[in-house]
């Protein structure tokens, strides 16, 4: 195979990492990058130019991450910051998120579109309350992988007992929460150990290197391939000499697979129809699977537009307009109690209302607090909201793309809350 | 490779189709922003995909600096003429001649600041609540920060510490009157995705792209084309040699590579070996460390 050919049969996979600077996690994006030749040569001299003029030695990699004037002047990073790099058999997205400011809104941002968290742990510290912070929001966001890094394995001599100790302290805390797919591994970023070539300084550990993690991990199960949701995103009727009543609902298959020829319902009409053609720009598909972006045409003419959703007869969505939900609160306004918010949900928007608000989470004790109830920012917390008209969705758990929901203020505009549906 | 997993190309793509239906869904007067350089050409493809058999529910719009490469225009009006779809060109001059813009001066001198006057006069005039962009986060570190749908003011300025938070795909384009967003569809593409892409898909390109001779001169470690928009200073001279655009801007700052890629699967050689960034080759980048945070920041796109 050519590495033309190969290159175009490479999977996605997003990640996201959680951690401080202390905990060496730029000096791990560094590495990965590095030795994927994702950084350049005129990359590297700015950096080493900042920081002559900085006055630091050697290469700070977080300057790579922190783009922006303000975090390279108060050397902190605020915002999560997208970096790529690709091997021979994988495209890497990575979502790199601070570990102190804002870790919770940020973290939550990065975590909703990854396939897998890494998180980092100090070997000489061990599971400290950020690591159960960042394993309870991977597990709220259900990522579906997750790969604890023991770092500086090389300051604690290599030693398995550490090891062993913070991953069974890790998954005495991770039985607590809802967490799929776990992965242990020994590293040394500095030197490299375990990251992209195997330590030679840990024999004990038979599992692999990280970066074999990252390029072998079974990401073809992340998708819900079961359920067949179809929100109708744009409808297209070209109303042209060549297709004077086409008329063509185009969207991105949101879970299950469809095929020509299936029967579906539409929601919220309950009128049942059969898929006539499959379209895309290249021509028919006879079957499309979530994340596809097609255009689906009926059998039958019905009203259907923006909102809607395609679905099987005998697998339907909730439809509803009481929702319960877990949230987390992203703006420095709190959030109002029986307060009104524009509610974004698929292709959907409504209007909703607070009306009850169960508890808040100490996300450091994973404590349910039912007396303080205010929701500000970076809290998380379960409500219950009413919408203006009926959602179709799923549990979060089930599909996290009919089951994630944000909210608005219908003032600043601004997005205030991210949402699972539970 | 299961059959029901989807390549990172076909990912990459369904994911802009997604943003591009997104934008003509909530968005009044979107307009699609076109400069003649590949990203905007896969942009165009992908507007294309995302609405076909109909047309692009949105314009075309092309702020012309004036100092363009000949090819690019020629390139263009060709595309538009192929496809049958439209564009609206935007003269950095005409900002000139109303003195709403001042030329720069200097052996240095650069229209691609007044781009920025330009498009939001065009912007204005045509009263569009939407620009989209074929920017990439790979491309500059301040664009690493930038959102899919990113908001501002009425000014057009970017408030890079402000940002509204972005999650799974639910896209929140609200804004109040006078406030408008920029789109960047393929924000997660990377230089090698946009190069694979154009093979895969056998799009057209401008013959800039491809190895070829030309006279350059250097100047400050940048090869820059022969035009009349570029002065020699002393003791520069301008060299014939094989050369090849990574990026196609305006020609008194868009550095050329010395390149005998001359096609598809050369170029992607060359990209996958290269140790220099895309834009390493930029003379407005190079402006300040920050150059393009706050060109971004004024409202350049």
């Amino acid at each position: 195979m050519s590495k033309t050919k190969g290159y175009l049969n490479m999977e996605l996979l997003r990640f996201t990492t959680a951690g401080s600077v202390d905990d060496g996690k730029s000096t791990l994006i560094g590495r990965l990058l590095y030795d994927s030749k994702a950084i350049f040569d005129d990359q590297m001299n700015l950096l080493e130019e900042a920081n002559r003029q900085r006055g630091e030695e050697g290469i700070n990699l977080a300057l790579l991450t922190d783009g922006l004037r303000s975090e390279r002047e108060q050397g902190i990073t605020i915002d999560v910051a997208y970096r790529y790099f690709a091997t021979p058999k994988r495209k890497f997205i990575i979502a790199d998120t601070p570990g102190h400011i804002q870790y919770t809104r940020n973290m939550v941002t990065g975590a909703s579109t990854a396939n897998l968290a890494l998180l980092l742990v100090d070997a000489r510290h061990g599971v400290i309350e950020q690591t159960k912070r960042h394993a309870f929001i991977a597990s709220l966001l259900q990522i579906p992988h997750i790969a604890v890094c023991i770092n500086k394995m090389d300051l604690a001599d290599y030693d398995q007992e550490v090891f062993e100790k913070i991953k069974s302290d890790f998954e005495s805390f991770a039985s607590k929460l809802e967490i799929k797919d776990m992965h242990f591994i020994p590293i040394s970023a500095l030197n490299g150990d375990n990251v992209v070539t195997r330590s030679e300084h840990m024999n004990w550990y038979e599992g692999s290197t990280l970066m074999h993690l990252l390029e072998n991990i079974h990401i073809g199960s992340d998708h819900n391939h079961v359920d067949c949701r179809f929100p109708v995103q744009y409808v297209i009727r070209p109303q042209s000499v060549k297709y004077p009543d086409y008329r063509g609902y185009s969207g991105r298959i949101e879970g299950g697979i469809f095929k020509s020829g299936d029967n579906v319902t539409v929601l919220p009409s309950g009128f049942t129809s059969r898929i006539k053609s499959i379209d895309t720009f290249n021509g028919e598909v006879h079957e499309a699977f979530s994340p596809m972006s097609v255009c689906i045409t009926l059998e039958d003419d019905i009203d259907i537009s923006r909102g809607d959703m395609l679905v099987r007869e005998k697998n339907q969505p909730k439809v509803s307009q009481d929702i319960d939900l877990m949230i987390c609160w992203m703006n420095e306004k709190k959030m109002i109690p029986k307060g009104k918010y524009t509610i974004r949900h698929t292709s959907q928007t409504a209007r909703c209302i607070v009306k009850n608000i169960q508890y808040k989470i100490d996300i450091n004790t994973l404590h349910r607090n039912q007396k303080d109830k205010q929701i500000g920012l970076n809290d998380i917390g379960r409500i219950s909201i009413r919408t203006t008209k009926p959602l179709f969705f799923d549990s979060y758990r089930r599909n996290r793309n009919t089951g994630s929901i944000i909210l608005v203020d219908e003032a600043t505009n601004e997005t205030v809350a991210a949402g699972m549906i539970i | 490779m299961s059959s029901y997993n989807l390549t990172h190309l076909k990912v990459l793509e369904s994911e802009a189709i997604f943003i591009l239906r997104e934008v003509a869904a909530q968005f009044e007067r979107p307009v699609m922003l076109f400069s003649g350089g590949k990203d905007s050409i896969i942009m165009f493809h992908l507007a294309r995909k995302a609405f076909h058999p109909g047309k692009i529910p949105f314009p075309l719009m092309h702020v012309d600096t004036g100092h363009n490469f000949p090819e690019t225009i020629m390139f263009r009006d060709r595309l538009m003429k192929e496809t049958g779809e439209s564009i609206i060109v935007k003269y950095v001059q005409d900002s000139i001649n109303n003195g709403t813009a001042t030329e720069e001066t200097g052996v240095n001198a650069s229209r691609n600041g007044l781009q920025t006057i330009t498009l939001l006069e065009g912007l204005e005039e045509g009263k569009y609540d939407c620009a989209m962009g074929g920017a990439r986060r790979d491309e500059e570190k301040a664009r690493a920060k930038e959102r899919f749908f990113s908001h501002r003011d009425e000014f057009g300025q970017w408030d890079p510490k402000n940002q509204r938070p972005e999650l799974w795909n639910l896209f929140n384009g609200r804004k109040g009157i006078g406030e408008h967003f920029r789109i960047f569809p393929i924000s997660n593409w990377t230089e090698m995705d946009v190069w694979q892409y154009i093979l895969n898909e056998n799009i057209a390109l401008p013959l800039l792209y491809f190895s070829h001779k030309r006279e350059v001169v250097l100047r400050d470690g940048v090869l820059l084309a022969k035009c009349e928009h570029i002065t020699l200073k002393e003791g520069e001279k301008w060299e014939e040699k094989i050369i090849r655009c990574r990026t196609i801007g305006d020609m008194t700052c868009t550095g050329v590579v010395e390149s005998e890629a001359n096609d598809l699967d050369a170029i992607i050689k060359e990209v996958a070996s290269t140790r220099i960034t895309e834009r390493g080759g930029r003379a407005d980048d190079k402006r300040s460390e920050a150059a393009m945070e706050d060109r971004k920041k004024e409202g350049y796109f």
